[in-house]
Protein backbone atom coordinates (compact mmCIF):
# COMPACT_ATOMS: atom_id res chain seq x y z
CA UNK A 1 0.00 0.00 0.00
CA UNK A 2 2.63 2.48 0.84
CA UNK A 3 1.60 4.77 2.70
CA UNK A 4 -1.48 5.43 -0.29
CA UNK A 5 -4.23 5.35 2.15
CA UNK A 6 -7.00 7.31 0.38
CA UNK A 7 -7.02 4.17 -2.42
CA UNK A 8 -6.97 1.23 -0.34
CA UNK A 9 -9.87 -0.58 -1.89
CA UNK A 10 -12.74 -0.87 0.59
CA UNK A 11 -13.18 -4.57 3.04
CA UNK A 12 -15.31 -7.13 2.39
CA UNK A 13 -13.45 -10.30 3.79
CA UNK A 14 -11.46 -11.26 6.47
CA UNK A 15 -8.79 -11.54 4.41
CA UNK A 16 -8.73 -7.87 3.94
CA UNK A 17 -9.31 -6.98 7.07
CA UNK A 18 -6.83 -8.38 8.62
CA UNK A 19 -4.36 -6.77 5.68
CA UNK A 20 -5.15 -4.37 3.12
CA UNK A 21 -7.47 -2.93 5.23
CA UNK A 22 -5.78 -2.46 8.82
CA UNK A 23 -2.73 -1.52 7.41
CA UNK A 24 -4.42 1.30 5.42
CA UNK A 25 -5.60 2.72 9.00
CA UNK A 26 -9.86 1.38 8.34
CA UNK A 27 -11.68 -0.01 10.75
CA UNK A 28 -11.83 -3.63 9.00
CA UNK A 29 -14.17 -6.61 10.26
CA UNK A 30 -15.88 -6.55 13.25
CA UNK A 31 -15.13 -9.10 15.93
CA UNK A 32 -12.67 -10.80 13.74
CA UNK A 33 -9.49 -9.49 14.34
CA UNK A 34 -7.72 -10.81 17.69
CA UNK A 35 -4.85 -8.72 17.65
CA UNK A 36 -6.56 -5.21 18.49
CA UNK A 37 -8.79 -5.71 21.56
CA UNK A 38 -9.96 -1.89 20.93
CA UNK A 39 -11.91 -2.93 17.74
CA UNK A 40 -13.28 -6.24 19.01
CA UNK A 41 -14.53 -4.34 22.45
CA UNK A 42 -16.11 -1.84 20.22
CA UNK A 43 -17.42 -3.94 17.63
CA UNK A 44 -19.22 -6.14 20.24
CA UNK A 45 -20.72 -3.04 21.86
CA UNK A 46 -21.89 -1.44 18.19
CA UNK A 47 -23.37 -4.96 17.67
CA UNK A 48 -25.08 -4.99 21.05
CA UNK A 49 -26.71 -1.66 20.23
CA UNK A 50 -27.91 -3.04 16.86
CA UNK A 51 -29.64 -5.96 18.18
CA UNK A 52 -30.80 -4.50 21.42
CA UNK A 53 -34.24 -3.99 22.03
CA UNK A 54 -35.59 -0.13 22.38
CA UNK A 55 -35.95 0.36 25.98
CA UNK A 56 -38.84 0.25 28.01
CA UNK A 57 -40.44 3.30 29.26
CA UNK A 58 -42.44 1.02 31.99
CA UNK A 59 -40.37 -0.03 35.04
CA UNK A 60 -39.87 -3.26 36.29
CA UNK A 61 -41.86 -2.24 39.50
CA UNK A 62 -44.78 -1.22 37.29
CA UNK A 63 -45.50 -4.82 35.79
CA UNK A 64 -48.93 -6.91 37.14
CA UNK A 65 -47.63 -10.47 38.12
CA UNK A 66 -50.99 -10.93 35.93
CA UNK A 67 -49.97 -11.72 32.60
CA UNK A 68 -53.26 -11.30 31.06
CA UNK A 69 -54.07 -8.20 32.98
CA UNK A 70 -50.35 -6.84 32.29
CA UNK A 71 -50.75 -7.27 28.21
CA UNK A 72 -54.08 -5.43 28.35
CA UNK A 73 -52.43 -2.82 30.85
CA UNK A 74 -49.83 -2.54 27.86
CA UNK A 75 -52.25 -2.53 25.16
CA UNK A 76 -54.00 0.62 26.93
CA UNK A 77 -51.20 2.75 27.88
CA UNK A 78 -50.30 2.32 23.64
CA UNK A 79 -53.63 4.16 23.12
CA UNK A 80 -53.21 6.75 25.73
CA UNK A 81 -51.02 10.13 24.68
CA UNK A 82 -48.70 11.63 27.40
CA UNK A 83 -50.04 14.83 28.42
CA UNK A 84 -47.29 16.44 28.79
CA UNK A 85 -44.70 15.08 25.38
CA UNK A 86 -45.50 15.73 21.77
CA UNK A 87 -47.32 12.84 20.42
CA UNK A 88 -46.01 9.69 22.74
CA UNK A 89 -48.14 6.84 24.25
CA UNK A 90 -47.70 7.18 27.85
CA UNK A 91 -46.28 3.53 27.33
CA UNK A 92 -43.29 5.24 25.35
CA UNK A 93 -42.88 8.01 27.50
CA UNK A 94 -40.48 7.88 30.62
CA UNK A 95 -42.31 11.19 32.01
CA UNK A 96 -43.49 11.14 35.24
CA UNK A 97 -46.94 11.92 33.96
CA UNK A 98 -47.09 9.16 31.90
CA UNK A 99 -45.63 6.75 35.03
CA UNK A 100 -48.70 7.70 37.41
CA UNK A 101 -51.21 7.16 34.13
CA UNK A 102 -49.62 3.70 33.33
CA UNK A 103 -49.83 2.99 37.10
CA UNK A 104 -53.20 4.60 37.30
CA UNK A 105 -54.56 2.24 34.42
CA UNK A 106 -53.01 -1.01 36.12
CA UNK A 107 -54.84 0.26 39.58
CA UNK A 108 -58.23 0.67 37.51
CA UNK A 109 -57.25 -3.18 35.93
CA UNK A 110 -56.60 -4.54 39.06
CA UNK A 111 -60.35 -3.42 40.45
CA UNK A 112 -62.25 -5.08 37.71
CA UNK A 113 -62.68 -2.17 35.16
CA UNK A 114 -62.94 -2.99 31.47
CA UNK A 115 -60.58 -1.59 28.79
CA UNK A 116 -63.80 0.67 27.94
CA UNK A 117 -64.18 1.86 31.41
CA UNK A 118 -60.63 2.63 31.65
CA UNK A 119 -60.63 4.83 28.44
CA UNK A 120 -63.87 6.65 30.02
CA UNK A 121 -61.93 7.24 33.11
CA UNK A 122 -58.74 8.81 31.60
CA UNK A 123 -61.16 10.79 29.60
CA UNK A 124 -63.74 12.20 31.79
CA UNK A 125 -60.25 13.65 33.61
CA UNK A 126 -58.22 14.90 30.48
CA UNK A 127 -60.62 14.87 28.01
CA UNK A 128 -60.70 13.77 24.34
CA UNK A 129 -56.79 14.70 24.51
CA UNK A 130 -55.93 11.70 26.30
CA UNK A 131 -56.49 9.59 23.68
CA UNK A 132 -54.12 8.92 20.40
CA UNK A 133 -56.71 7.51 17.98
CA UNK A 134 -59.15 11.11 18.28
CA UNK A 135 -63.03 9.37 18.87
CA UNK A 136 -65.27 9.48 15.63
CA UNK A 137 -67.87 12.10 16.44
CA UNK A 138 -69.40 15.86 15.35
CA UNK A 139 -66.68 17.70 16.21
CA UNK A 140 -63.60 15.16 14.74
CA UNK A 141 -66.14 14.87 11.31
CA UNK A 142 -63.91 16.76 9.61
CA UNK A 143 -60.74 15.20 10.76
CA UNK A 144 -61.87 12.03 10.00
CA UNK A 145 -63.88 12.70 6.54
CA UNK A 146 -61.94 15.70 5.39
CA UNK A 147 -58.79 13.78 3.31
CA UNK A 148 -61.15 11.28 1.89
CA UNK A 149 -63.92 14.06 0.79
CA UNK A 150 -61.27 15.98 -0.42
CA UNK A 151 -59.97 12.40 -2.21
CA UNK A 152 -63.27 11.70 -3.76
CA UNK A 153 -63.89 15.42 -4.95
CA UNK A 154 -60.74 14.91 -6.83
CA UNK A 155 -61.39 11.76 -8.93
CA UNK A 156 -64.47 13.18 -9.69
CA UNK A 157 -63.03 16.10 -11.28
CA UNK A 158 -60.21 14.21 -13.34
CA UNK A 159 -63.00 11.70 -14.27
CA UNK A 160 -64.75 14.73 -16.00
CA UNK A 161 -61.96 16.34 -17.48
CA UNK A 162 -61.10 12.65 -18.79
CA UNK A 163 -64.70 12.50 -20.18
CA UNK A 164 -64.28 15.42 -21.91
CA UNK A 165 -60.97 15.93 -23.34
CA UNK A 166 -62.19 12.16 -25.64
CA UNK A 167 -65.42 13.45 -26.90
CA UNK A 168 -63.50 16.83 -27.77
CA UNK A 169 -61.18 14.81 -29.34
CA UNK A 170 -63.35 12.80 -31.54
CA UNK A 171 -65.54 15.09 -32.28
CA UNK A 172 -63.47 17.15 -34.81
CA UNK A 173 -65.17 16.85 -38.25
CA UNK A 174 -63.09 16.34 -41.22
CA UNK A 175 -62.47 19.03 -43.70
CA UNK A 176 -63.88 18.32 -47.98
CA UNK A 177 -60.16 18.53 -48.79
CA UNK A 178 -58.97 15.87 -45.70
CA UNK A 179 -62.13 13.61 -47.19
CA UNK A 180 -61.29 13.83 -51.17
CA UNK A 181 -57.31 12.75 -49.79
CA UNK A 182 -58.78 9.99 -47.91
CA UNK A 183 -61.23 8.98 -50.50
CA UNK A 184 -58.52 8.61 -52.67
CA UNK A 185 -56.46 6.11 -50.69
CA UNK A 186 -56.43 2.48 -51.75
CA UNK A 187 -58.67 0.43 -49.59
CA UNK A 188 -56.52 -0.68 -47.09
CA UNK A 189 -54.43 -2.77 -49.17
CA UNK A 190 -51.50 -0.94 -49.02
CA UNK A 191 -50.43 2.02 -46.34
CA UNK A 192 -47.90 3.63 -49.15
CA UNK A 193 -50.00 6.68 -50.37
CA UNK A 194 -49.79 7.42 -53.86
CA UNK A 195 -47.85 10.29 -55.19
CA UNK A 196 -51.18 12.45 -56.65
CA UNK A 197 -52.71 12.16 -52.88
CA UNK A 198 -49.51 12.58 -51.56
CA UNK A 199 -49.14 16.02 -52.98
CA UNK A 200 -52.64 17.36 -52.46
CA UNK B 1 -58.03 22.24 -41.74
CA UNK B 2 -60.31 23.04 -38.71
CA UNK B 3 -58.68 22.61 -34.97
CA UNK B 4 -62.08 22.29 -32.91
CA UNK B 5 -60.35 24.15 -29.82
CA UNK B 6 -60.71 22.08 -26.32
CA UNK B 7 -62.28 24.22 -24.50
CA UNK B 8 -60.75 25.21 -21.22
CA UNK B 9 -62.49 26.16 -17.89
CA UNK B 10 -60.68 28.90 -16.64
CA UNK B 11 -62.33 28.90 -13.06
CA UNK B 12 -60.23 25.44 -12.86
CA UNK B 13 -56.69 27.77 -12.91
CA UNK B 14 -58.50 29.60 -9.77
CA UNK B 15 -58.32 26.55 -7.94
CA UNK B 16 -54.62 26.67 -6.67
CA UNK B 17 -55.51 30.12 -5.67
CA UNK B 18 -58.39 29.44 -3.97
CA UNK B 19 -56.69 26.30 -2.30
CA UNK B 20 -54.22 28.66 -0.80
CA UNK B 21 -56.96 31.37 -0.10
CA UNK B 22 -58.61 29.07 2.55
CA UNK B 23 -55.52 27.63 4.37
CA UNK B 24 -54.33 30.99 4.68
CA UNK B 25 -57.48 31.66 6.20
CA UNK B 26 -57.22 28.82 8.14
CA UNK B 27 -53.37 29.44 9.28
CA UNK B 28 -54.30 32.72 10.00
CA UNK B 29 -57.54 32.45 12.48
CA UNK B 30 -54.97 29.90 14.25
CA UNK B 31 -52.53 32.55 15.14
CA UNK B 32 -55.13 35.22 16.10
CA UNK B 33 -58.04 33.38 17.43
CA UNK B 34 -55.91 32.45 20.66
CA UNK B 35 -56.52 28.45 19.95
CA UNK B 36 -53.95 26.40 21.07
CA UNK B 37 -53.65 22.68 19.82
CA UNK B 38 -51.95 21.75 22.63
CA UNK B 39 -54.19 22.52 24.98
CA UNK B 40 -55.48 19.46 26.95
CA UNK B 41 -58.95 21.14 27.80
CA UNK B 42 -60.41 20.97 30.85
CA UNK B 43 -62.85 17.95 30.92
CA UNK B 44 -63.94 18.05 34.79
CA UNK B 45 -65.26 21.29 34.96
CA UNK B 46 -69.04 20.85 35.42
CA UNK B 47 -68.89 17.51 37.41
CA UNK B 48 -68.56 16.73 40.94
CA UNK B 49 -65.26 16.99 41.99
CA UNK B 50 -62.61 14.28 42.12
CA UNK B 51 -61.73 12.70 45.31
CA UNK B 52 -59.79 14.14 47.86
CA UNK B 53 -57.86 12.38 50.09
CA UNK B 54 -54.22 13.13 51.01
CA UNK B 55 -52.13 12.95 54.20
CA UNK B 56 -52.19 17.11 55.68
CA UNK B 57 -48.81 18.65 55.25
CA UNK B 58 -49.39 20.01 58.80
CA UNK B 59 -48.52 17.40 61.36
CA UNK B 60 -51.48 18.07 63.92
CA UNK B 61 -53.96 18.33 61.73
CA UNK B 62 -56.15 15.57 60.37
CA UNK B 63 -55.91 14.32 56.53
CA UNK B 64 -57.85 16.17 53.72
CA UNK B 65 -61.14 14.09 53.09
CA UNK B 66 -64.42 15.05 50.28
CA UNK B 67 -65.79 16.77 53.22
CA UNK B 68 -63.45 20.06 52.60
CA UNK B 69 -65.11 20.36 49.40
CA UNK B 70 -68.49 20.03 50.65
CA UNK B 71 -68.81 22.91 53.32
CA UNK B 72 -71.91 24.88 51.43
CA UNK B 73 -68.45 27.50 50.29
CA UNK B 74 -67.09 27.52 47.09
CA UNK B 75 -63.04 26.71 47.68
CA UNK B 76 -60.00 26.80 44.88
CA UNK B 77 -57.86 23.45 45.13
CA UNK B 78 -54.42 24.71 43.91
CA UNK B 79 -51.81 21.84 43.17
CA UNK B 80 -48.16 23.05 43.41
CA UNK B 81 -44.66 22.05 44.61
CA UNK B 82 -41.44 23.86 46.37
CA UNK B 83 -39.96 23.19 42.87
CA UNK B 84 -41.85 24.76 40.87
CA UNK B 85 -40.57 27.88 39.83
CA UNK B 86 -44.07 29.16 38.09
CA UNK B 87 -45.83 28.58 41.22
CA UNK B 88 -43.61 30.65 42.63
CA UNK B 89 -44.61 33.20 40.26
CA UNK B 90 -48.60 32.72 41.25
CA UNK B 91 -48.25 32.67 44.74
CA UNK B 92 -48.68 36.44 45.84
CA UNK B 93 -52.18 36.38 44.06
CA UNK B 94 -52.66 33.15 46.03
CA UNK B 95 -51.96 35.17 49.01
CA UNK B 96 -54.29 38.34 47.87
CA UNK B 97 -57.04 35.54 47.38
CA UNK B 98 -56.59 34.21 50.97
CA UNK B 99 -56.35 37.49 52.58
CA UNK B 100 -57.99 40.17 50.69
CA UNK B 101 -60.58 38.49 49.38
CA UNK B 102 -61.26 35.69 52.20
CA UNK B 103 -61.48 32.51 49.87
CA UNK B 104 -60.76 29.33 50.83
CA UNK B 105 -57.56 27.75 49.32
CA UNK B 106 -56.47 24.22 49.68
CA UNK B 107 -53.16 23.72 48.79
CA UNK B 108 -51.77 20.14 47.77
CA UNK B 109 -48.28 19.61 47.65
CA UNK B 110 -47.40 17.23 44.35
CA UNK B 111 -44.58 15.30 44.23
CA UNK B 112 -42.76 17.15 46.66
CA UNK B 113 -41.59 15.92 49.97
CA UNK B 114 -43.64 17.16 52.81
CA UNK B 115 -41.06 18.70 54.48
CA UNK B 116 -39.71 20.54 51.85
CA UNK B 117 -43.35 21.49 50.78
CA UNK B 118 -43.48 23.02 54.44
CA UNK B 119 -40.13 24.90 54.26
CA UNK B 120 -41.27 26.63 51.18
CA UNK B 121 -44.85 27.66 52.67
CA UNK B 122 -42.91 28.95 55.81
CA UNK B 123 -40.37 31.08 53.30
CA UNK B 124 -42.87 32.37 50.96
CA UNK B 125 -45.98 32.63 52.92
CA UNK B 126 -49.13 30.05 53.55
CA UNK B 127 -52.22 30.82 51.59
CA UNK B 128 -53.90 27.17 52.05
CA UNK B 129 -57.00 27.20 54.54
CA UNK B 130 -56.08 23.62 54.34
CA UNK B 131 -52.57 21.78 53.02
CA UNK B 132 -51.88 18.38 52.06
CA UNK B 133 -49.69 16.25 49.71
CA UNK B 134 -49.48 13.82 47.09
CA UNK B 135 -46.03 12.42 46.92
CA UNK B 136 -46.19 9.65 44.55
CA UNK B 137 -48.94 12.09 42.31
CA UNK B 138 -51.37 9.13 42.41
CA UNK B 139 -54.37 11.52 43.74
CA UNK B 140 -53.30 14.05 41.14
CA UNK B 141 -53.92 11.49 37.95
CA UNK B 142 -58.07 11.29 39.61
CA UNK B 143 -57.62 15.35 39.24
CA UNK B 144 -56.46 14.97 35.80
CA UNK B 145 -53.50 16.75 36.54
CA UNK B 146 -50.87 17.42 34.27
CA UNK B 147 -48.23 19.52 36.09
CA UNK B 148 -47.81 22.41 38.68
CA UNK B 149 -49.50 24.55 39.43
CA UNK B 150 -52.79 23.94 38.67
CA UNK B 151 -56.01 25.28 40.02
CA UNK B 152 -59.38 24.31 40.33
CA UNK B 153 -62.50 26.07 40.71
CA UNK B 154 -65.11 23.81 43.57
CA UNK B 155 -68.71 25.87 43.64
CA UNK B 156 -70.48 25.03 47.19
CA UNK B 157 -72.12 21.94 45.68
CA UNK B 158 -68.88 20.36 45.54
CA UNK B 159 -69.05 20.43 41.20
CA UNK B 160 -65.45 21.39 39.25
CA UNK B 161 -66.16 25.44 37.91
CA UNK B 162 -63.00 26.38 36.63
CA UNK B 163 -59.53 24.52 35.57
CA UNK B 164 -56.79 26.05 35.24
CA UNK B 165 -53.84 24.45 34.17
CA UNK B 166 -51.13 27.32 33.99
CA UNK B 167 -49.81 29.56 36.69
CA UNK B 168 -53.37 31.84 37.53
CA UNK B 169 -52.92 35.31 36.45
CA UNK B 170 -54.42 38.94 37.21
CA UNK B 171 -56.09 38.48 34.64
CA UNK B 172 -57.51 35.07 35.49
CA UNK B 173 -58.67 36.59 39.08
CA UNK B 174 -60.04 39.61 37.41
CA UNK B 175 -61.92 38.16 34.58
CA UNK B 176 -62.86 34.33 35.67
CA UNK B 177 -62.02 32.94 39.46
CA UNK B 178 -63.99 36.36 41.11
CA UNK B 179 -66.56 36.50 38.63
CA UNK B 180 -67.23 32.46 39.06
CA UNK B 181 -66.82 33.49 43.01
CA UNK B 182 -69.44 35.91 42.93
CA UNK B 183 -71.95 34.34 41.31
CA UNK B 184 -72.41 30.88 43.01
CA UNK B 185 -71.89 32.83 46.54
Amino acid sequence: MGGDALHAPPCHTEAEGRGICRAAGKIPHCAQDDTNGLWHTLCVLILSLLISLPALAIEPSEILSDPALEARARALSRELRCVVCQNESVDDSPAEVAHDIRRAVRQRLVAGDTDRQVLDYMVARYGDYVLLKPPFKARTLVLWLGTPAVLLLGMIGLWFAAGRRSTAVGSAPLSDAERARLDALPDGKSDVIPSEARDT
Amino acid sequence: MTVVPVRSNHLLYLLPLMTLAILAGFFGWSLVSGRDPASIGSALVGKPAPSLKAPSLRPDEAALSDALLHTGKPALVNFFASWCTPCLAEHPLLERLAKKEGITIIGIAWKNKPEEARGWLKRQGDPFATAGYDLDGSMAVNWGLSGVPETFLIDAHGIVRLHIRAPILEKDVESRILPLLRAGS
